[in-house]
């Protein structure tokens, strides 16, 4: 048992309504209670999809526990095939659904329904989300793609894209990118799925000579077995940022025999602005700011690259919420000289935050409360989502023109170049003091974070004293406040340490600046 | 004034008329009882609601209403896992764990929930037991009580009647002696509980408790000298075991828009003895400025049809004040359960020919409402902006709950919840 508030995945068949909702003619019927139904405003409300989910619920009660709980589940399923004629029908039980034991795949066989159903079993006591999700796309490949008809020759190489689904982060415009992309390289787009993809389609899928595993969270199981079983080849390097976007085109091109000079002319081709942007001279204030990120293993892994090679920042920490890809992502940290923080528990990442100080935080929704909390600038590079990570725009994370929007999303939040040194120069100002926030974005940016609670743990670590031992005086505290916020907890910290390291009880002006000057880089 | 209990007069309870209600059983589409937690745990500033369920029910929490603006809000989840239910550990032992270190973390708390999921409720995890045996080791610093706002037996604001209902046998008992008392019952936004305070203590009536208090340790006690109003149509547990206390359910129509508020209140004051010339002098000028902030909107909404999805129980008394001081139209009204005892006056003065259903069988409720077209569709958020691809202009059920809507003050705001919707459609040119 584990208490938790928030959570960074849903439960699995969660992932598995991802997967039928990103798909045009695929249906899913539940056998779960009708409180479950508040997962169809995850896609109609956070995604604005404009159709419900393909998803049948059962919603059964507790009078129907003692009665025939697996009738309604036929019922259901018999009613859903004829109302909505699916071209395959998926079935399962969510968490409540599976303690019943109804067993919705062997009842769904004896109704004999006119339409292929895929049993799924997705145990909710022990997986979450993204693993519901790879393994209902994975349920789908393995018996959907063996009947389509076998690979034809070609003019042209071609692949399929795997990996997107609905209510992923930028999915929908990575898939633009990406294809885009490919086209340059003279690649056909078999397929992609799920995200818009037909059933039929996933019948095409042996056509392809290779894959594209965009998404691994979701797509690289099912890209695993389609090796296995077709020798399709699948590409490892995720397309986010001009380093790794390069390195994804050598991939692809060594697969499909493009030649060395061929791809290196083809990359060197391609318009980016962010190479520019990041060595432009106003960009010189971005230098070594210290950076956490945590999210799913994809997005930090890609993030951390962009964050070091491409912005010049320095990584301080960074974590993951996939388990799955632990390993990845601890590998990830010891390129960036960093132990990865591996937990799904949002107080454990909001201490280490609290701990790092960093200047920047690149997260999900959950760091961004976290960062606002603390009072520390963050963007959202990673699901879980919200409403406001679908943005009108087109806003791809990956390919060229991902990279040019991850060059904004990462600047965006920062106080910019002169007005930090304004900030350092003039901290009494009344009205442009660093309580403001940073002046282009507006009141709303208002740094004091307004407090609806009593403080927690994590804020104790960042206002009051963390050595109660220690005393600061009235000239030491005066001082301190004019340190920049964005570094004032990390003063605070290091001047204590330095002091009880020299068994001093008191901290005077002069101590404070003992301490910058010990501690300076 | 104080009013001794043989001096009240509670007119008999009125019935409803023959009106034929289409009863469904189909695929529900209407958040459980946990939802409660989003407004309780504002409103009782000291408790905590523990849910004792799944990842399911911790992510229906922070996707529902989009809550996670609390820095830490008093509602968590005690998620079961692989382990708890092979009983390779014991549930009861885990909970006494995770019960311990919550209540280390928030020493604030006084009243904590023990919340029944789906799962749970399942597999019979006796949550009752369990809040016996931690109030009996955390007492006297903190009670402890559970409820169940499990989607397998309540619907949405089902959840707030369990929590309530849960809370009457811990109320404090009344001497027999007693003054009679007013008591409000169902959670209100603060503004609102303290708009109503002064209208009872201007009509003399005294000081009206409300249930729930805003701190654990000020819940109104009860007692054959206690006479209570709803404040919310959902309640019929609640109403049952504050009868068992001996207390007495005064009928009135809900307090929604000028006429359902000088109603509910009336009821009360005529209970309570006060005589008309008084009522009117309190109620006058905020009766006044309520039907004048209605009569704003109404051009934008006379003769305008609404259909009602079932959600919040809330969906009678809406369409008694959208028709009655509003000349809306209403189609359907679908309530997901219907207690003709609490909301037959609001459902009496609704026009002829209205089709009220109960429960639900969404798709072919869908297929009646597109049928119709009404002008104004009430549904839920997984609905509503599929609807509104089709054409139809919606307002989100939701809204009604989460926003102050009752009483004089909030007249106007409730009638402007259901024009602004048209009013942008009216405004959008792309």
């Amino acid at each position: 048992m584990q208490l938790t508030v928030w959570t960074y995945e849903g439960p699995p068949h969660v992932g598995a309504m991802r997967v039928a909702t990103a798909m045009t003619d695929l249906h899913y019927v539940l056998h779960a209670p009708q409180g479950d139904t508040y997962a169809d405003l995850l896609f109609t409300m956070i995604e604005r999809r404009k159709a419900r989910p393909p998803v049948t619920y059962t919603t059964f009660q507790a009078r129907d526990l003692g009665a025939d709980t697996s009738q309604l589940f036929m019922d259901a399923a018999r009613d859903a095939q004829a109302r909505f004629q699916p071209a395959a029908m998926i079935v399962g039980a969510s968490c409540t659904g599976e303690l019943i034991q109804d067993d919705p795949g062997g009842l769904s066989k004896t109704l004999g329904l006119p339409c292929p159903v895929i049993p799924l079993e997705l145990p909710s006591y022990s997986k979450k989300e993204n693993w519901g999700a790879s393994e209902t796309f994975y349920q789908l490949v393995r018996t959907i793609a063996p009947h389509g008809p076998d690979k034809s020759d070609q003019g042209r190489p071609s692949c399929n894209i795997i990996g997107p689904t609905a209510l992923g982060f930028r999915h929908r415009d990575d898939v633009r990118e990406i294809v885009g992309l490919l086209e340059v390289m003279g690649i056909d787009v078999n397929v992609v799925a799920p995200l818009d993809a037909s059933v039929h389609d996933l019948l095409l899928l042996k056509q392809a000579d290779f894959n594209v595993c965009l998404y691994p969270e979701t797509g690289l199981i099912a890209c695993q077995w389609l090796k296995r079983s077709f020798r399709q080849e699948f590409t490892k390097t995720v397309p986010i940022g001009v380093g790794a976007t390069g390195d994804f085109m050598r991939e692809v091109a060594a697969l499909t025999g493009i030649s060395d000079e061929e791809i290196e002319a083809l990359i060197s081709e391609q318009e980016v602005r962010l190479p520019w942007y990041s060595r432009s001279i106003d960009s010189t204030y971005l230098t070594g700011k210290r950076v956490f990120l945590f999210g799913d293993a994809t997005h930090v892994i890609a993030m951390a690259r962009v964050a070091a090679e491409e912005m010049g920042y320095e990584v301080v920490g960074l974590g993951t919420y996939s388990r799955e890809f632990a390993r990845d992502v601890r590998e990830a940290g010891e390129r960036h000289g960093v132990e990865a923080l591996i937990t799904d528990d949002y107080l454990e990442v909001e201490a280490k935050i609290a701990e790092l100080q960093p200047e920047l935080v690149l997260g999900s929704q959950m760091e961004r409360h976290i960062a606002k909390r603390l009072g520390l600038p963050c963007a959202v590079i990673s699901s879980p989502v919200h409403v406001q990570d679908f943005p009108a725009r087109y806003s791809p994370q990956m390919g060229f023109e991902g990279a040019n929007v991850l060059f904004d999303t990462l600047v965006h939040p920062l106080t910019m170049g002169l007005e930090e040194h304004l900030l350092h120069m003039f901290r009494d100002d009344f009205e442009f003091n660093d309580e403001a926030g940073p002046s282009h974005l507006g009141h709303g940016s208002a740094r004091a974070p307004v407090k609806t609670e009593p403080q927690n743990e994590a804020d104790a670590a960042t206002i009051a004293p963390t050595d109660t031992a220690l005393r600061w005086t009235v000239e030491g505290e005066a001082e301190l406040k004019k340190i920049p916020f964005f570094v004032r907890g990390k003063a605070r910290r290091n001047t204590e340490r330095y002091a009880t390291e020299r068994g001093l009880a008191e901290i005077s002006l002069e101590t404070l600046y003992e301490a910058k000057s010990h501690f300076s880089r | 004034m104080s009013v001794t209990v043989d001096q009240i007069r509670v007119p008999a309870p009125v019935g409803c008329g023959e009106r034929p209600v289409l009863k469904e059983r189909g695929q529900h589409e209407v958040f459980c009882g946990l939802t409660g937690i989003m407004w309780l745990h504002r409103k009782i500033q000291d408790a905590f609601f523990l849910i004792v369920g799944s990842r399911t029910c911790a992510h229906l929490m922070q996707s529902a209403a989009g809550v996670m603006i609390f820095a830490e809000p008093r509602f968590g989840t005690a998620i079961m896992d692989e382990r708890d239910l092979a009983g390779i550990a014991d549930m009861h032992d885990e909970l006494d764990d995770v019960v311990e270190k919550l209540l280390a973390r928030r020493p604030e708390i006084r009243l904590l929930f023990l919340v029944g999921s789906c799962p749970s409720e399942v597999i019979k995890f006796d949550l009752g037991k369990a809040a016996q045996r931690l109030s009996v080791r955390h007492s006297p610093d903190v009670r402890i009580l559970n409820y169940s706002g499990s989607g397998i037996e309540t619907t949405f604001t089902q959840g707030e009647d369990a929590c309530l209902a849960s809370l009457v046998p811990t109320l404090p008992a009344e001497p027999e002696n007693a003054p009679a008392e007013l008591m409000v019952v169902g959670a209100l936004p603060d503004v609102v509980e303290d708009q109503f305070s002064r209208l009872f203590q201007q009509m003399g009536i005294g000081a009206a408790r409300f249930l729930p208090a805003r701190l654990a340790d000020d819940m109104p006690p009860v007692g054959p000298n206690t006479f209570f109003l709803l404040a919310q149509p959902f309640l019929t547990e609640t109403a049952r075991e504050l009868e068992d206390r001996g207390a007495t359910l005064i009928q009135a129509p809900f307090p929604l828009g000028a006429e359902g508020t000088t109603a509910w209140l009336k009821a009360a004051a005529d209970a309570f003895g006060v005589d008309d010339a008084t009522f009117e002098s309190v109620v006058a000028a905020p009766r006044e400025r309520a039907q004048r902030a209605v009569e704003k909107l109404q051009p934008a909404l006379e003769g305008k049809s609404v259909f009602f999805f079932p959600d919040s129980q809330l969906e009678i008394p809406l369409a008694r004040f959208l028709s009655a001081e509003l000349g809306m139209v209403p189609s359907e009204v679908g309530t997901p359960y219907l207690n003709k005892r609490l909301v037959a006056p609001d459902l009496n003065a609704l026009p002829e020919g209205v089709q009220v259903s109960e429960g639900q069988d969404v798709d072919i409720q869908l297929d009646r409402c597109r049928a119709e077209r009404p002008d104004i569709t009430v549904c839920g958020l997984g609905l509503a902006n599929p609807l509104e691809v089709e054409g139809l202009t919606t307002k989100w059920s939701i809204e009604l709950v989460f926003t102050p809507i009752q009483g004089y003050e909030q007249a106007g705001d409730l009638a402007e919840l259901f024009a602004r919707p048209l009013n942008r459609r009216t405004r959008l040119e792309v």
